[in-house]
Protein backbone atom coordinates (compact mmCIF):
# COMPACT_ATOMS: atom_id res chain seq x y z
CA UNK A 1 0.00 0.00 0.00
CA UNK A 2 2.56 2.92 1.27
CA UNK A 3 4.85 1.70 -1.63
CA UNK A 4 2.19 1.90 -4.28
CA UNK A 5 1.20 5.31 -2.88
CA UNK A 6 5.03 6.47 -3.08
CA UNK A 7 5.36 5.51 -6.63
CA UNK A 8 2.29 7.36 -7.86
CA UNK A 9 4.16 10.10 -5.89
CA UNK A 10 7.12 9.73 -7.97
CA UNK A 11 5.44 9.28 -11.07
CA UNK A 12 7.35 12.18 -12.87
CA UNK A 13 10.83 11.01 -11.45
CA UNK A 14 9.88 7.52 -12.98
CA UNK A 15 9.34 8.98 -16.70
CA UNK A 16 12.02 10.86 -16.85
CA UNK A 17 14.56 7.87 -15.75
CA UNK A 18 12.59 5.10 -18.00
CA UNK A 19 12.22 7.75 -21.09
CA UNK A 20 16.18 8.48 -20.12
CA UNK A 21 17.55 4.96 -20.13
CA UNK A 22 15.24 4.41 -23.37
CA UNK A 23 16.34 7.13 -25.45
CA UNK A 24 20.36 6.06 -24.33
CA UNK A 25 19.33 3.10 -26.14
CA UNK A 26 18.12 4.34 -29.48
CA UNK A 27 21.44 6.99 -29.29
CA UNK A 28 23.68 3.91 -28.43
CA UNK A 29 21.58 2.16 -31.53
CA UNK A 30 21.01 4.86 -34.42
CA UNK A 31 23.85 7.28 -33.71
CA UNK A 32 24.37 10.90 -34.31
CA UNK A 33 21.67 10.76 -37.18
CA UNK A 34 18.70 10.29 -34.79
CA UNK A 35 19.51 12.86 -32.47
CA UNK A 36 16.63 15.35 -33.66
CA UNK A 37 14.51 12.81 -32.86
CA UNK A 38 15.92 12.64 -29.51
CA UNK A 39 15.25 15.93 -29.10
CA UNK A 40 11.99 16.12 -30.07
CA UNK A 41 11.07 12.74 -27.97
CA UNK A 42 12.85 13.93 -24.76
CA UNK A 43 11.01 17.55 -25.07
CA UNK A 44 7.73 15.54 -25.03
CA UNK A 45 8.76 13.91 -22.32
CA UNK A 46 9.59 16.59 -20.47
CA UNK A 47 6.24 18.14 -21.45
CA UNK A 48 4.26 15.21 -20.12
CA UNK A 49 6.78 15.31 -16.99
CA UNK A 50 5.40 18.75 -17.00
CA UNK A 51 1.88 17.86 -16.90
CA UNK A 52 1.91 15.38 -14.62
CA UNK A 53 3.47 17.57 -11.69
CA UNK A 54 1.17 20.25 -12.49
CA UNK A 55 -1.92 19.21 -10.03
CA UNK A 56 -0.28 18.95 -7.11
CA UNK A 57 0.96 22.76 -7.55
CA UNK A 58 -2.66 24.02 -8.32
CA UNK A 59 -4.27 22.03 -5.76
CA UNK A 60 -1.41 23.37 -3.29
CA UNK A 61 -0.57 19.64 -1.95
CA UNK A 62 0.85 19.51 1.42
CA UNK A 63 0.69 17.00 4.77
CA UNK A 64 1.51 13.88 4.72
CA UNK A 65 0.32 12.37 1.42
CA UNK A 66 2.84 13.88 -0.32
CA UNK A 67 5.01 11.86 1.79
CA UNK A 68 6.64 8.84 0.25
CA UNK A 69 8.58 5.96 0.54
CA UNK A 70 9.19 6.63 4.42
CA UNK A 71 10.04 10.21 4.54
CA UNK A 72 13.09 9.78 2.37
CA UNK A 73 10.91 12.06 -0.41
CA UNK A 74 8.14 14.25 -0.64
CA UNK A 75 6.07 15.39 -3.86
CA UNK A 76 4.56 18.62 -2.00
CA UNK A 77 3.21 22.23 -3.48
CA UNK A 78 7.01 23.41 -3.11
CA UNK A 79 8.24 20.81 -4.93
CA UNK A 80 6.49 20.85 -7.86
CA UNK A 81 6.45 24.72 -8.47
CA UNK A 82 10.35 24.15 -8.60
CA UNK A 83 9.85 21.11 -10.84
CA UNK A 84 7.69 23.09 -13.41
CA UNK A 85 10.29 24.98 -13.56
CA UNK A 86 13.26 23.37 -14.28
CA UNK A 87 11.55 21.35 -16.74
CA UNK A 88 10.22 24.52 -18.26
CA UNK A 89 14.14 25.58 -18.83
CA UNK A 90 15.23 21.93 -19.64
CA UNK A 91 12.98 22.27 -22.38
CA UNK A 92 14.28 26.15 -23.73
CA UNK A 93 17.52 24.09 -23.49
CA UNK A 94 16.60 21.44 -25.77
CA UNK A 95 15.13 23.59 -28.37
CA UNK A 96 17.88 25.56 -28.66
CA UNK A 97 20.97 23.34 -28.96
CA UNK A 98 20.64 21.58 -32.60
CA UNK A 99 21.21 25.06 -34.21
CA UNK A 100 24.39 25.66 -32.35
CA UNK A 101 25.85 22.64 -32.23
CA UNK A 102 25.16 21.70 -35.88
CA UNK A 103 27.34 24.04 -36.88
CA UNK A 104 30.25 22.37 -35.16
CA UNK A 105 29.27 19.44 -36.32
CA UNK A 106 29.01 18.14 -32.53
CA UNK A 107 25.17 18.04 -32.52
CA UNK A 108 25.30 14.32 -30.69
CA UNK A 109 22.48 11.90 -29.37
CA UNK A 110 23.63 12.02 -26.14
CA UNK A 111 22.61 15.69 -24.93
CA UNK A 112 18.99 15.65 -24.79
CA UNK A 113 20.13 11.89 -22.94
CA UNK A 114 22.13 14.19 -20.88
CA UNK A 115 19.72 16.62 -20.10
CA UNK A 116 17.20 14.33 -19.41
CA UNK A 117 19.45 12.78 -16.64
CA UNK A 118 20.03 15.75 -15.40
CA UNK A 119 16.51 17.47 -15.24
CA UNK A 120 15.74 14.02 -13.33
CA UNK A 121 18.37 14.88 -10.10
CA UNK A 122 17.26 18.00 -10.48
CA UNK A 123 13.81 16.89 -9.70
CA UNK A 124 14.64 14.53 -6.86
CA UNK A 125 16.76 17.06 -5.47
CA UNK A 126 13.73 19.90 -4.97
CA UNK A 127 11.95 16.69 -3.32
CA UNK A 128 14.78 15.08 -1.03
CA UNK A 129 13.89 15.14 2.16
CA UNK A 130 16.20 13.22 3.43
CA UNK A 131 20.24 13.73 3.38
CA UNK A 132 20.56 10.44 1.21
CA UNK A 133 18.34 11.62 -1.28
CA UNK A 134 19.75 14.96 -1.61
CA UNK A 135 23.33 13.44 -2.25
CA UNK A 136 21.72 11.11 -5.08
CA UNK A 137 19.61 14.38 -6.85
CA UNK A 138 22.45 16.13 -6.46
CA UNK A 139 25.28 14.24 -7.67
CA UNK A 140 22.75 13.16 -10.89
CA UNK A 141 22.59 16.40 -11.56
CA UNK A 142 26.43 17.47 -11.35
CA UNK A 143 27.41 14.27 -12.83
CA UNK A 144 25.44 15.20 -16.25
CA UNK A 145 26.47 18.53 -16.11
CA UNK A 146 30.04 18.19 -15.99
CA UNK A 147 29.58 15.87 -19.03
CA UNK A 148 27.56 18.76 -20.51
CA UNK A 149 30.37 21.52 -19.86
CA UNK A 150 32.72 19.50 -21.59
CA UNK A 151 30.45 18.67 -24.25
CA UNK A 152 32.08 20.77 -27.24
CA UNK A 153 35.22 18.50 -27.61
CA UNK A 154 36.49 20.70 -30.81
CA UNK A 155 36.21 23.94 -28.33
CA UNK A 156 39.42 24.18 -26.15
CA UNK A 157 37.54 26.67 -23.48
CA UNK A 158 34.68 23.89 -23.23
CA UNK A 159 37.11 21.14 -21.98
CA UNK A 160 38.07 23.55 -19.80
CA UNK A 161 35.55 24.88 -18.30
CA UNK A 162 34.29 20.91 -17.80
CA UNK A 163 37.48 20.39 -16.28
CA UNK A 164 36.98 23.50 -13.67
CA UNK A 165 33.40 23.01 -12.68
CA UNK A 166 34.15 18.99 -12.09
CA UNK A 167 37.11 19.91 -10.25
CA UNK A 168 34.99 22.27 -8.17
CA UNK A 169 31.51 20.87 -8.17
CA UNK A 170 33.16 17.91 -6.90
CA UNK A 171 34.95 19.92 -3.92
CA UNK A 172 31.68 21.38 -2.97
CA UNK A 173 30.14 18.34 -3.17
CA UNK A 174 32.58 16.78 -0.59
CA UNK A 175 31.89 19.51 1.76
CA UNK A 176 28.80 19.33 1.48
CA UNK A 177 28.66 15.61 2.62
CA UNK A 178 31.44 16.13 4.98
CA UNK A 179 28.85 18.36 6.77
CA UNK A 180 26.10 15.97 6.24
CA UNK A 181 27.98 13.38 7.89
CA UNK A 182 28.56 15.93 10.96
CA UNK A 183 24.85 16.45 10.91
CA UNK A 184 23.99 12.55 10.84
CA UNK A 185 26.67 12.05 13.83
CA UNK A 186 25.12 14.90 16.02
CA UNK A 187 21.57 14.35 15.26
CA UNK A 188 21.79 10.66 14.70
CA UNK A 189 19.25 11.23 11.65
CA UNK A 190 19.41 11.40 8.53
CA UNK A 191 15.69 12.78 7.44
CA UNK A 192 14.72 16.40 7.99
CA UNK A 193 12.32 16.36 10.14
CA UNK A 194 13.67 14.23 12.59
CA UNK A 195 16.42 16.25 12.55
CA UNK A 196 14.24 19.22 13.25
CA UNK A 197 13.45 17.48 16.49
CA UNK A 198 16.52 16.42 16.88
CA UNK A 199 18.06 20.10 17.00
CA UNK A 200 15.50 21.82 19.29
CA UNK A 201 17.47 23.03 22.21
CA UNK A 202 20.54 24.53 22.59
CA UNK A 203 23.06 23.45 19.47
CA UNK A 204 26.51 21.62 19.77
CA UNK A 205 29.15 22.79 18.14
CA UNK A 206 29.06 19.62 16.08
CA UNK A 207 25.89 20.80 14.88
CA UNK A 208 26.39 24.10 13.95
CA UNK A 209 29.87 22.70 11.69
CA UNK A 210 27.30 20.70 10.23
CA UNK A 211 24.79 23.35 9.39
CA UNK A 212 28.00 25.25 7.73
CA UNK A 213 29.47 23.06 6.08
CA UNK A 214 26.18 22.12 4.35
CA UNK A 215 25.04 25.37 3.02
CA UNK A 216 28.57 26.03 2.04
CA UNK A 217 28.29 23.05 -0.61
CA UNK A 218 25.09 24.34 -1.44
CA UNK A 219 26.33 27.95 -1.83
CA UNK A 220 28.85 26.50 -4.33
CA UNK A 221 26.09 25.06 -6.62
CA UNK A 222 23.82 28.25 -6.33
CA UNK A 223 27.01 29.98 -7.05
CA UNK A 224 26.48 32.27 -3.97
CA UNK A 225 29.15 34.50 -3.10
CA UNK A 226 32.62 33.33 -1.59
CA UNK A 227 31.84 30.32 -3.30
CA UNK A 228 31.12 31.83 -6.76
CA UNK A 229 34.82 31.40 -8.78
CA UNK A 230 33.96 28.67 -10.89
CA UNK A 231 30.55 30.43 -12.47
CA UNK A 232 32.31 33.26 -15.18
CA UNK A 233 35.05 31.03 -16.20
CA UNK A 234 32.37 27.62 -16.73
CA UNK A 235 29.79 29.98 -18.03
CA UNK A 236 32.34 31.76 -20.77
CA UNK A 237 33.49 28.51 -21.98
CA UNK A 238 30.71 26.23 -21.90
CA UNK A 239 28.35 25.95 -24.88
CA UNK A 240 26.18 28.35 -25.10
CA UNK A 241 22.49 26.39 -24.91
CA UNK A 242 24.70 24.50 -22.08
CA UNK A 243 25.36 27.72 -20.50
CA UNK A 244 21.97 28.53 -21.00
CA UNK A 245 20.74 25.37 -19.02
CA UNK A 246 23.20 25.92 -16.28
CA UNK A 247 21.69 29.41 -15.84
CA UNK A 248 18.24 28.13 -15.29
CA UNK A 249 17.61 24.82 -13.98
CA UNK A 250 20.42 23.83 -11.69
CA UNK A 251 20.06 26.69 -10.37
CA UNK A 252 16.39 26.54 -9.47
CA UNK A 253 16.73 22.72 -8.55
CA UNK A 254 20.05 24.22 -5.81
CA UNK A 255 17.85 27.39 -4.43
CA UNK A 256 14.99 25.36 -3.78
CA UNK A 257 16.98 22.84 -2.09
CA UNK A 258 18.71 24.95 -0.23
CA UNK A 259 15.69 26.49 0.90
CA UNK A 260 14.19 22.78 1.68
CA UNK A 261 17.27 22.31 4.16
CA UNK A 262 17.28 25.55 5.85
CA UNK A 263 13.88 26.42 6.63
CA UNK A 264 12.78 22.04 6.89
CA UNK A 265 15.78 20.90 8.68
CA UNK A 266 17.62 23.48 10.29
CA UNK A 267 14.15 25.54 10.65
CA UNK A 268 14.16 25.78 14.82
CA UNK A 269 17.67 27.39 14.24
CA UNK A 270 16.97 29.92 12.20
CA UNK A 271 19.29 32.39 13.94
CA UNK A 272 22.08 30.06 13.41
CA UNK A 273 22.03 30.22 9.33
CA UNK A 274 20.43 33.00 8.70
CA UNK A 275 23.90 34.77 9.46
CA UNK A 276 25.58 32.89 7.00
CA UNK A 277 22.67 33.24 4.71
CA UNK A 278 22.28 37.20 5.36
CA UNK A 279 26.23 37.52 4.50
CA UNK A 280 26.25 35.57 1.22
CA UNK A 281 23.41 37.13 -0.10
CA UNK A 282 25.01 40.87 0.30
CA UNK A 283 27.87 39.80 -0.85
CA UNK A 284 26.65 38.12 -3.87
CA UNK A 285 24.69 40.89 -4.84
CA UNK A 286 27.72 43.59 -4.09
CA UNK A 287 30.26 40.71 -5.96
CA UNK A 288 27.72 40.23 -9.14
CA UNK A 289 27.45 43.82 -9.71
CA UNK A 290 31.29 45.21 -9.59
CA UNK A 291 32.49 41.76 -11.34
CA UNK A 292 30.19 42.43 -14.49
CA UNK A 293 31.34 46.19 -15.13
CA UNK A 294 34.64 45.23 -16.59
CA UNK A 295 33.63 42.32 -18.75
CA UNK A 296 33.84 42.59 -22.54
CA UNK A 297 32.33 38.98 -22.99
CA UNK A 298 28.83 38.70 -22.71
CA UNK A 299 28.44 35.10 -21.34
CA UNK A 300 30.81 36.41 -18.65
CA UNK A 301 28.88 39.21 -18.00
CA UNK A 302 25.48 37.48 -17.82
CA UNK A 303 27.29 35.25 -15.34
CA UNK A 304 28.24 38.06 -12.90
CA UNK A 305 24.64 38.79 -13.33
CA UNK A 306 23.26 35.30 -11.71
CA UNK A 307 25.85 35.89 -9.38
CA UNK A 308 23.96 38.97 -8.53
CA UNK A 309 20.42 37.87 -9.27
CA UNK A 310 21.22 34.42 -6.35
CA UNK A 311 21.56 37.52 -3.89
CA UNK A 312 18.47 39.21 -4.27
CA UNK A 313 16.98 35.59 -4.37
CA UNK A 314 18.78 34.68 -0.88
CA UNK A 315 17.24 38.14 0.43
CA UNK A 316 13.82 35.91 0.30
CA UNK A 317 15.60 33.01 2.28
CA UNK A 318 16.85 35.29 4.80
CA UNK A 319 13.47 36.11 5.65
CA UNK A 320 12.71 32.65 6.78
CA UNK A 321 9.39 33.32 6.74
CA UNK A 322 6.19 31.79 4.25
CA UNK A 323 6.61 35.51 2.37
CA UNK A 324 9.87 35.35 2.19
CA UNK A 325 9.59 31.58 0.67
CA UNK A 326 7.05 32.78 -1.75
CA UNK A 327 8.71 35.89 -2.44
CA UNK A 328 11.69 33.86 -3.46
CA UNK A 329 9.72 31.52 -5.99
CA UNK A 330 8.15 34.33 -7.62
CA UNK A 331 12.05 35.44 -7.71
CA UNK A 332 12.72 32.40 -9.29
CA UNK A 333 9.72 32.56 -12.25
CA UNK A 334 10.78 35.91 -12.87
CA UNK A 335 14.74 34.84 -13.32
CA UNK A 336 14.28 31.74 -15.23
CA UNK A 337 11.96 33.84 -18.04
CA UNK A 338 14.93 36.28 -17.87
CA UNK A 339 17.99 34.63 -18.11
CA UNK A 340 16.29 32.07 -20.88
CA UNK A 341 15.35 35.45 -22.87
CA UNK A 342 19.13 36.86 -22.36
CA UNK A 343 20.43 34.01 -23.52
CA UNK A 344 18.41 32.98 -26.49
CA UNK A 345 19.36 36.79 -27.71
CA UNK A 346 23.02 36.02 -27.41
CA UNK A 347 22.48 32.64 -28.94
CA UNK A 348 21.17 34.40 -32.10
CA UNK A 349 24.07 36.85 -32.49
CA UNK A 350 25.84 35.52 -35.35
CA UNK A 351 28.32 36.66 -37.70
CA UNK A 352 28.16 36.17 -41.30
CA UNK A 353 30.17 32.47 -41.11
CA UNK A 354 27.38 31.82 -38.63
CA UNK A 355 30.09 31.54 -36.02
CA UNK A 356 28.57 32.78 -32.52
CA UNK A 357 29.33 36.65 -31.29
CA UNK A 358 30.16 36.84 -27.90
CA UNK A 359 31.93 39.93 -27.41
CA UNK A 360 30.12 42.51 -26.06
CA UNK A 361 31.96 45.68 -28.44
CA UNK A 362 31.12 43.80 -31.28
CA UNK A 363 26.86 44.16 -30.26
CA UNK A 364 27.94 48.21 -31.69
CA UNK A 365 24.70 49.46 -33.32
CA UNK A 366 22.68 46.21 -33.16
CA UNK A 367 20.17 48.85 -32.96
CA UNK A 368 20.43 49.73 -36.27
CA UNK A 369 20.88 46.30 -38.15
CA UNK A 370 18.93 44.40 -36.04
CA UNK A 371 16.42 46.45 -34.40
CA UNK A 372 13.68 43.59 -33.17
CA UNK A 373 16.81 41.79 -31.79
CA UNK A 374 18.05 44.68 -30.26
CA UNK A 375 14.47 45.84 -28.46
CA UNK A 376 14.37 42.49 -27.09
CA UNK A 377 18.15 42.09 -25.70
CA UNK A 378 17.30 45.94 -24.31
CA UNK A 379 14.48 44.73 -22.68
CA UNK A 380 15.73 41.73 -21.28
CA UNK A 381 18.91 43.85 -19.56
CA UNK A 382 16.18 46.52 -18.15
CA UNK A 383 14.16 43.79 -16.86
CA UNK A 384 17.28 42.47 -15.13
CA UNK A 385 18.52 45.99 -13.75
CA UNK A 386 14.82 45.81 -11.85
CA UNK A 387 13.81 49.48 -13.78
CA UNK A 388 9.89 49.26 -12.61
CA UNK A 389 7.46 49.13 -15.90
CA UNK A 390 9.51 45.87 -16.67
CA UNK A 391 8.49 42.56 -14.66
CA UNK A 392 12.15 41.95 -13.22
CA UNK A 393 10.79 44.89 -11.34
CA UNK A 394 7.71 43.03 -9.65
CA UNK A 395 10.28 40.18 -8.64
CA UNK A 396 12.81 42.73 -6.09
CA UNK A 397 9.91 44.28 -4.94
CA UNK A 398 8.21 41.46 -3.53
CA UNK A 399 11.62 40.32 -1.76
CA UNK A 400 12.38 43.29 -0.39
CA UNK A 401 8.91 43.49 0.65
CA UNK A 402 9.37 39.98 2.95
CA UNK A 403 12.51 40.67 4.08
CA UNK A 404 11.55 44.38 5.50
CA UNK A 405 8.65 42.44 7.22
CA UNK A 406 10.91 40.20 8.30
CA UNK A 407 12.31 43.50 9.87
CA UNK A 408 15.63 42.83 7.73
CA UNK A 409 15.40 46.61 6.78
CA UNK A 410 19.03 46.89 6.90
CA UNK A 411 19.36 44.06 4.67
CA UNK A 412 16.33 45.32 2.30
CA UNK A 413 18.24 48.63 2.05
CA UNK A 414 21.87 47.45 1.31
CA UNK A 415 20.37 45.55 -1.56
CA UNK A 416 18.74 47.87 -3.08
CA UNK A 417 21.52 50.85 -3.15
CA UNK A 418 23.69 47.42 -4.76
CA UNK A 419 20.85 46.66 -7.28
CA UNK A 420 21.41 50.33 -8.51
CA UNK A 421 25.28 49.87 -9.23
CA UNK A 422 24.64 46.68 -11.12
CA UNK A 423 21.99 48.66 -13.06
CA UNK A 424 25.42 50.02 -14.54
CA UNK A 425 26.17 47.35 -16.75
CA UNK A 426 22.90 46.37 -17.52
CA UNK A 427 22.36 49.71 -19.16
CA UNK A 428 25.47 49.43 -20.53
CA UNK A 429 24.82 46.23 -23.12
CA UNK A 430 21.77 48.44 -23.97
CA UNK A 431 24.11 52.01 -24.48
CA UNK A 432 26.35 50.04 -26.53
CA UNK A 433 23.48 48.39 -29.00
CA UNK A 434 22.01 51.86 -29.11
CA UNK A 435 24.38 54.95 -29.12
CA UNK A 436 27.55 53.09 -30.65
CA UNK A 437 28.36 53.64 -33.67
CA UNK A 438 27.83 50.46 -35.97
CA UNK A 439 30.32 47.70 -36.94
CA UNK A 440 28.14 45.45 -38.74
CA UNK A 441 29.17 41.91 -36.96
CA UNK A 442 25.84 40.57 -36.52
CA UNK A 443 24.23 38.66 -39.36
CA UNK A 444 20.89 36.65 -37.69
CA UNK A 445 19.52 33.96 -39.17
CA UNK A 446 17.95 32.45 -36.37
CA UNK A 447 15.05 30.14 -36.85
CA UNK A 448 11.34 30.35 -35.42
CA UNK A 449 12.32 28.16 -32.77
CA UNK A 450 14.33 31.18 -31.24
CA UNK A 451 12.07 33.81 -32.18
CA UNK A 452 9.02 32.01 -30.67
CA UNK A 453 11.70 31.77 -27.78
CA UNK A 454 12.19 34.81 -27.37
CA UNK A 455 9.68 37.46 -27.98
CA UNK A 456 7.32 34.84 -25.37
CA UNK A 457 9.99 35.43 -22.32
CA UNK A 458 10.30 39.25 -23.77
CA UNK A 459 6.50 39.10 -23.30
CA UNK A 460 6.85 37.70 -20.02
CA UNK A 461 8.99 40.54 -19.05
CA UNK A 462 7.26 43.37 -20.71
CA UNK A 463 4.50 45.30 -18.59
CA UNK A 464 1.73 42.72 -19.82
CA UNK A 465 4.13 40.29 -17.19
CA UNK A 466 1.83 42.02 -14.62
CA UNK A 467 -1.11 40.36 -15.29
CA UNK A 468 0.67 37.21 -14.32
CA UNK A 469 0.80 38.30 -10.60
CA UNK A 470 -2.31 37.28 -9.46
CA UNK A 471 -2.17 33.62 -9.94
CA UNK A 472 1.59 33.56 -10.00
CA UNK A 473 1.77 34.88 -5.70
CA UNK A 474 -1.21 32.28 -5.29
CA UNK A 475 0.57 29.77 -6.53
CA UNK A 476 4.15 30.72 -4.80
CA UNK A 477 2.16 31.34 -1.55
CA UNK A 478 0.70 27.61 -1.36
CA UNK A 479 4.13 26.31 -2.60
CA UNK A 480 5.70 28.15 0.35
CA UNK A 481 2.94 26.81 2.80
CA UNK A 482 3.76 23.55 2.16
CA UNK A 483 7.07 23.94 2.93
CA UNK A 484 5.77 25.40 6.28
CA UNK A 485 3.28 22.82 7.00
CA UNK A 486 5.51 20.86 9.70
CA UNK A 487 5.71 24.49 11.78
CA UNK B 1 40.22 3.60 24.33
CA UNK B 2 39.53 4.97 21.09
CA UNK B 3 36.47 6.78 21.00
CA UNK B 4 34.09 8.80 18.86
CA UNK B 5 36.42 11.83 18.72
CA UNK B 6 39.62 9.92 17.33
CA UNK B 7 37.78 9.60 14.72
CA UNK B 8 36.17 12.72 13.91
CA UNK B 9 39.70 14.03 14.43
CA UNK B 10 41.24 11.55 11.81
CA UNK B 11 38.65 12.36 9.49
CA UNK B 12 39.10 16.10 9.77
CA UNK B 13 42.52 15.86 9.22
CA UNK B 14 42.16 13.67 6.16
CA UNK B 15 39.31 16.44 4.82
CA UNK B 16 41.69 19.35 5.39
CA UNK B 17 44.52 17.31 3.44
CA UNK B 18 42.06 17.07 0.60
CA UNK B 19 40.90 20.33 0.46
CA UNK B 20 44.59 21.69 0.95
CA UNK B 21 45.85 19.27 -1.81
CA UNK B 22 43.11 20.58 -4.58
CA UNK B 23 44.67 24.38 -3.77
CA UNK B 24 47.99 24.06 -2.92
CA UNK B 25 48.69 21.35 -6.10
CA UNK B 26 49.72 23.87 -8.78
CA UNK B 27 51.37 20.90 -10.91
CA UNK B 28 48.81 17.88 -11.85
CA UNK B 29 45.07 17.41 -12.33
CA UNK B 30 45.36 13.52 -11.51
CA UNK B 31 46.78 14.51 -7.69
CA UNK B 32 43.39 17.14 -7.73
CA UNK B 33 41.13 13.72 -8.36
CA UNK B 34 43.12 11.71 -5.45
CA UNK B 35 42.79 14.93 -3.33
CA UNK B 36 38.69 15.05 -4.34
CA UNK B 37 38.67 10.61 -3.50
CA UNK B 38 40.67 11.50 0.05
CA UNK B 39 37.78 14.40 0.60
CA UNK B 40 35.05 11.55 -0.07
CA UNK B 41 36.98 8.84 2.05
CA UNK B 42 37.01 11.71 5.06
CA UNK B 43 33.66 11.43 4.91
CA UNK B 44 33.15 7.79 5.10
CA UNK B 45 35.00 7.72 7.89
CA UNK B 46 32.62 9.83 9.88
CA UNK B 47 29.67 7.83 8.37
CA UNK B 48 31.03 4.21 9.81
CA UNK B 49 32.07 5.13 13.05
CA UNK B 50 28.70 7.55 14.00
CA UNK B 51 27.01 4.37 12.43
CA UNK B 52 29.22 2.40 15.24
CA UNK B 53 28.98 4.79 17.47
CA UNK B 54 25.22 5.37 17.14
CA UNK B 55 24.30 1.69 16.98
CA UNK B 56 22.09 2.77 13.71
CA UNK B 57 22.28 1.55 10.12
CA UNK B 58 21.97 4.53 7.73
CA UNK B 59 25.67 5.34 8.19
CA UNK B 60 26.85 2.41 6.43
CA UNK B 61 24.41 3.11 3.70
CA UNK B 62 25.34 5.95 3.27
CA UNK B 63 29.30 5.31 2.85
CA UNK B 64 27.97 2.56 0.64
CA UNK B 65 26.81 4.95 -1.34
CA UNK B 66 29.14 7.10 -1.45
CA UNK B 67 31.57 4.86 -2.47
CA UNK B 68 29.46 4.37 -5.42
CA UNK B 69 28.58 7.51 -6.60
CA UNK B 70 32.47 8.30 -5.69
CA UNK B 71 33.64 5.60 -8.51
CA UNK B 72 31.10 7.27 -11.34
CA UNK B 73 32.90 10.93 -10.37
CA UNK B 74 36.21 9.47 -10.83
CA UNK B 75 35.19 8.16 -14.10
CA UNK B 76 33.87 11.31 -15.18
CA UNK B 77 36.50 13.32 -14.11
CA UNK B 78 38.90 11.24 -15.74
CA UNK B 79 37.34 11.22 -19.09
CA UNK B 80 36.96 14.79 -19.01
CA UNK B 81 41.03 15.19 -18.36
CA UNK B 82 41.23 13.13 -21.11
CA UNK B 83 38.89 15.62 -23.63
CA UNK B 84 41.27 18.29 -22.06
CA UNK B 85 44.46 16.48 -22.56
CA UNK B 86 43.73 15.53 -26.43
CA UNK B 87 42.80 19.30 -26.61
CA UNK B 88 45.85 21.04 -24.97
CA UNK B 89 48.32 18.20 -24.73
CA UNK B 90 48.83 19.43 -21.33
CA UNK B 91 47.77 18.56 -17.89
CA UNK B 92 49.14 21.23 -15.75
CA UNK B 93 46.86 23.28 -13.42
CA UNK B 94 48.49 26.27 -14.36
CA UNK B 95 47.83 25.85 -17.84
CA UNK B 96 44.62 25.76 -17.67
CA UNK B 97 43.92 29.14 -18.24
CA UNK B 98 42.18 30.17 -21.70
CA UNK B 99 39.42 32.08 -19.89
CA UNK B 100 40.63 35.29 -17.26
CA UNK B 101 38.70 37.98 -16.14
Amino acid sequence: MELTSSLGLIAPEILLSVAGLFLLLVAAWAGDRASSAISIAACVVLGAAFFLVAPSVCAGAAGLETVAFGGQFRADAFAGFAKLMIYAAAGAALVVAPAFFTRYAAMRAEYPVLVLFGTLGMSIMVSATDLLTLYIGLEMQSLAAYVLAAFLRPDQRSAEAGLKYFVLGALASGILLFGASLLYGFTGTTQFELMRVAMAGPISTGTLFGIVFVLAGLAFKISAVPFHMWTPDVYEGAPTPVTQFFATAPKVAAIALTARVALDAFGTHADAWRQVVIFAALASIVVGALGAIGQTNIKRLLAYSSINNVGFILIGLAAATPQGASAMLVYLVIYVAMSVGSFVAVLMLRDEDGAPVERLADLAGLSRTKPALAFCLAAMMFSLAGIPPLFGFWGKFVVFQAAVQADLVALAAIGIAASVIGAFYYIKVVKVMYFDEAVNVVRDRSDWAHWALLIISTALMSPLGYLLTGPLSVLADRAAASLFFLV
Amino acid sequence: MIGIEHYIVVSSILFVLGVLGIFLNRKNVIVILMAIELILLSVNINFVAFSAFLNDLVGQVFAMLVLTVAAGEAAIGLAILVIYYRSRGTIAVDDANRMKG
